[in-house]
């Protein structure tokens, strides 16, 4: 499948490339500038990323940031993988058509009115039922989990569709009943896809700006809600460094992640 | 005694399709047996029902005296060997081998000792330890057959065993099936579409078509007596004429063709059943069993033919000849001797079989 | 050969497949759907102050059933049209163009991923997938850095002499347009590749032997042939980015306001939440369209995927 590549299509790509990262480049470098500027260089120094570690508004952010993209990333991947297995296992069963609109309007709602309606929602909610008192970390969990679900179901339902039944079938004549069949063969084959869906509702539960804003309540603010407060302010080597670890981590754990899944699974031809 | 295997009146309809039409065979123990038909002919849907992956919607399945109705594959004494092997791609070739016994309770010593055993009738042994991604299509298939043979069943299915290997693997491959048939002595059902590879390996052939059985015999009794027209048109080549039988006697009879072609009458058949005077019959004979020659010798059968076409194998050439008439016939030939000169295309001769070779089919 | 159902399901027996089915369609339908409507219902209301910040659209009290309804908050928008209809024309066409932006850039680059060897294209998607996991506010908040007045391309500008004053780049179009490629390339990138990386090396060869030239190739052959991810990726990108509230936010100006950052004025800044609502209802209108064509595109996927992944 391999091929020449013309100039132009080259050219092309890597400027597409270029505008990708030369802003997270120069930003990153910038993070190491001894001065207050992110334009003009000072010198080296690496000040900021210590200033980090005492800032305890932006670490309580942090780790509230951590603990809900964990849950709902948990809960999404599991109700992600039932709606994957009900599309791809169940042929025409009652309620697809809503099941199936209802689990992809979310990938392509613009975030504004999700998040507007969540917060109404829970309003309306407290008001009858008295739950949710007050929006913190439970309403927000709850909203990353159900846009993250979607996204879930889809990462699962193409692994599920490649999937090769006749292992499961092999299974049981094998001498295996359910859900032993699931749990031996099914599960472990499509763990790729499930991880990949966990990590993918983690990202998105974690770098969510928009919904978070508007379901958090008063004590609950996420990384990004203190991100974008504060860059409205302005542009510092202080949020640099700070963006710079984040890349940092998400760079090392993107790379590992493709490193371990050569390994184990073979080149993907 | 009832026989090993016994399939009465097997039915399955998928909505309005008939895959499998009132189906009845019985299969001894320790047989090698072969279903063999095209695709669509519902040989995959019976392989299916025996392991308990379809319901019959009528008839039943006996495996050594037991009803297997409502029986779970998990249950059955039977055990697959998948087309495409279906190996679990997370689990060792140890682990693939291991996974029935495992359901079956063995562990331990036992378990390692019996997966070696296996490994090694299947002469893999020490990849135990290999991922089904590391091996070799071949190697793939015997772990296959290594773990669909584990539990000793009853009845091992094979689906196409031989399809995905290349010519000569499939060649190597087919003799090794059959001795490790007959060393563990399991009763084998073969499906497949390749005659060939039921030829060779099979002790009966079960010729299936549209859902049902038309034929069951041994290769050679297949090939050389056909019960009709479609086993004979299937298995191999075949040279048919179509007549109206003008005389017949004792020992044979004459239909209307252009010459006269002489059949020997069929003892195997009941008088009952043998042609009478006018009866429209058709005759087919074997291409191995015709000659051909630039002269003719007076024998009996013997037509003028014009070579139509020739086909140089190296070890034979086909050969398609046209009487005057336009009857085609398909002949078989071998170079005896490396100077002789045989005859090529366009060029006229004579073809004759004996009537002892002549296959008769109403 | 039709097959009369997977051992999955035949096995988890029928309870166990209604419930798989109702807990996410319960979730969703509550926490997805209700909300939508809940919109709709303040969409109806009037602000005032209390907490919440609306009347309730209907009730009992002491003189009975009462209600709030009111089409005020449509009237307004109506009224007021010329401050909604500009927004929502900037949000369509900054959309569209930034999807035209991202095809420009995305499909050359997904060409070069499928075409590459082995190992040069997962280094590449390793590549594309970096920015995909980086939150996209860092990354718009990296092209500030680049892109203001005294930020990095301005300084080297001047620094190098080849200009006197600095460019003009944040609160335009362009910062826009940047914006939107730089957190939705990757997203237009992978629907493509998916579909490149099928292609059959072998179709194009065909093309070429019976005598097309490059452009004819691509344009008889490749483009219809990827155009199901072309389809695919412009959906992926062009309805989000209608609702987009954060690069407006950051790199646009008043020319560039989107009915993303008109919604959040209206909730956050005015405490007006019925107005709110009738936008996100208005926002909902501009996309029902191409959303519910996405769906029927999806649709048409699923049929072909479905009766390609047969049965033994």
């Amino acid at each position: 499948m391999t091929g020449r590549i013309s100039l132009p299509v080259m050219c092309l790509g890597i400027l597409g490339f270029g505008i990708l990262y030369v802003p997270m480049a120069v930003m990153i470098v910038f993070s190491f500038n001894a001065g207050k500027l992110v334009s003009v260089w000072s010198g080296f120094s690496a000040k900021w990323y210590a200033s980090l570690l005492t800032n305890e508004q932006l670490l309580n952010a942090f780790g509230l940031s951590l603990f809900i993209a964990f849950w709902a990333a948990t809960i999404a991947t599991f109700f992600g993988m039932m709606i994957a297995i009900a599309f791809v296992r169940f042929g025409d069963f009652r309620g697809r058509l809503a099941l199936s609109g209802l689990s992809s309007a979310p990938l392509v709602m613009p975030e504004v009115v999700t998040g507007l309606s969540l917060l109404l929602l829970f309003i309306g909610m407290e008001s009858v039922l008295g739950w949710p008192a007050g929006r913190g970390v439970d309403t927000i969990i709850i909203a990353h989990a159900t846009f993250g679900m979607c996204f879930a179901a889809v990462v699962i339902q193409a692994r599920l569709r490649d999937f090769d039944r006749a292992i499961e079938e092999a299974a049981c004549d094998l001498g295996a009943r359910q859900p032993f069949v699931f749990f031996s063969v099914t599960l472990p084959v499509i763990l790729p896809a499930v991880i990949a869906a966990w990590l993918l509702a983690f990202t998105l539960s974690f770098d969510d700006l928009v919904i978070a804003s508007f379901v958090s309540g008063p004590g609950s603010s996420t990384l990004p809600i203190l991100v974008f407060s504060k860059v409205r302010l302005g542009v510092t080597p202080e949020i640099n460094a700070l963006a710079s670890v984040m890349i940092g981590i998400v760079a090392i754990s993107v790379i590992s992640a493709a490193y371990f899944m050569r390994r184990r699974f073979g080149n993907p031809g | 005694m009832a026989p090993f295997i016994r399939l009465t009146a097997l039915t399955k309809t998928f909505e309005d399709v008939v895959a499998v039409d009132n189906l009845s065979l019985d299969i001894e123990k320790g047989e090698l047996f072969c279903l063999l038909g095209a695709s669509g002919c519902g040989k995959s849907t019976l392989l299916r029902m025996l392991a308990g992956f379809e319901q019959p919607s009528a008839g039943r399945i006996e495996i050594d005296g037991q009803n297997m109705a409502g029986v779970a594959p998990a249950d059955r004494p039977v055990n697959i060997m998948f087309q495409n092997y279906a190996l679990f791609p997370h689990m060792s070739v140890a682990g693939n081998i291991g996974y029935g016994l495992r359901r079956a309770g063995m562990r331990g010593a036992a378990l390692g000792e019996r997966i070696d055993a296996l490994l090694k009738l299947v002469r893999l042994s020490g990849y135990g330890g290999r991922k089904p991604h590391q091996l070799s299509g071949g190697q793939r298939q015997r772990v296959a057959l290594a773990r669909a043979l584990a539990r000793q069943p009853k009845l091992l299915l094979l689906d196409e065993p031989l399809a995905a290997l290349d010519k000569k693997l499939r060649e190597d491959t087919q003799f090794e099936l059959v001795d490790i048939q007959e060393k563990l002595g399991t009763t084998f059902m073969v499906v497949t579409h390749d005659q060939e590879e039921a030829m060779t390996l099979a002790g009966r052939i079960g010729i299936m078509d549209q859902g049902q059985l038309v034929q069951v015999d041994t290769p050679r009794t297949l090939y050389e007596s056909p019960k009709n027209v479609f086993v004979a048109d299937f298995l191999g080549m075949i040279s048919f004429v179509e007549g109206r039988v003008t005389k017949v006697s004792k020992t044979g009879l004459v239909i209307d063709s252009q010459p006269p072609i002489t059949a020997a009458i069929d003892q195997q058949r009941g008088p009952a059943s043998q042609p009478k005077s006018g009866d429209q019959v058709t005759l087919a004979i074997r291409p191995e069993k015709i000659s051909l020659s630039a002269t003719a010798t007076g024998a009996v059968n013997e037509i003028p033919v014009v070579v139509e076409d020739l086909a140089y194998l190296g070890v034979a050439s086909n050969y398609r000849v046209k009487t005057a008439q336009g009857q085609m016939f398909k002949l078989q030939q071998q170079q005896s001797r490396r100077a002789d000169k045989p005859l090529e295309w366009g060029d006229a001769g004579f073809i004759q079989f004996d009537p002892a070779d002549v296959i008769v089919l109403s | 050969m039709p097959q009369s159902g997977s051992v999955l399901h035949r096995v988890t027996g029928a309870t166990g497949r209604r419930l798989v089915v109702a807990i996410p369609l319960v979730w969703l339908a509550v926490f997805f759907l209700l909300p939508l409507l809940e919109t709709l219902q303040v969409s109806f209301t009037t602000a005032q102050r209390s907490i919440p910040p609306y009347a309730p659209l209907w009730g009992f009290d002491e003189t009975g059933f009462f209600t709030n309804f009111t089409l005020d908050n449509y009237g307004l928008i109506a009224t007021y049209w010329q401050d909604y209809i500009g927004p929502a024309g900037n949000s369509i066409k900054l959309a569209f163009f930034s999807t035209i932006v991202c095809l420009l850039f995305a499909y050359p680059m997904a060409w070069w991923i499928a075409r590459s060897n082995a190992k040069w294209r997962a280094v590449l998607l390793v590549m594309v997938m970096l920015p995909f996991w980086t939150s996209s506010l860092l990354r718009i908040y990296a092209l500030i850095g680049l892109l203001n007045p005294n930020g990095f391309i301005n300084s080297m500008l001047i620094w190098m002499g080849l200009i006197d004053a600095p460019l003009r780049m944040m609160q335009t179009d362009f910062s826009i347009y940047m914006g939107m490629v730089l957190t939705y390339l990757p997203l237009m990138i992978l629907p493509l590749y998916a579909v490149m990386v099928r292609l059959d090396d072998d179709v194009i060869e065909a093309a070429t032997d019976l005598g097309a030239s490059s452009v004819g190739v691509w344009w008889t052959v490749i483009l219809p042939l990827t155009l199901p991810g072309v389809i695919a990726g412009s959906l992926l990108v062009f309805i989000p980015a209608v609702g987009e509230f954060v690069i407006p936010a950051l790199l646009g100006g008043p020319d560039q306001l989107m009915m993303g950052k008109v919604l959040w004025t209206e909730f956050f800044r005015n405490r007006d939440w019925p107005v709110a609502a009738a936008i996100a209802m208005l926002l909902l209108a501009i996309l029902t369209v191409p959303i519910i064509y996405a769906r029927y595109q999806d649709g048409r996927d699923d049929h072909t995927t479905n009766s390609q992944s047969g049965t033994p």
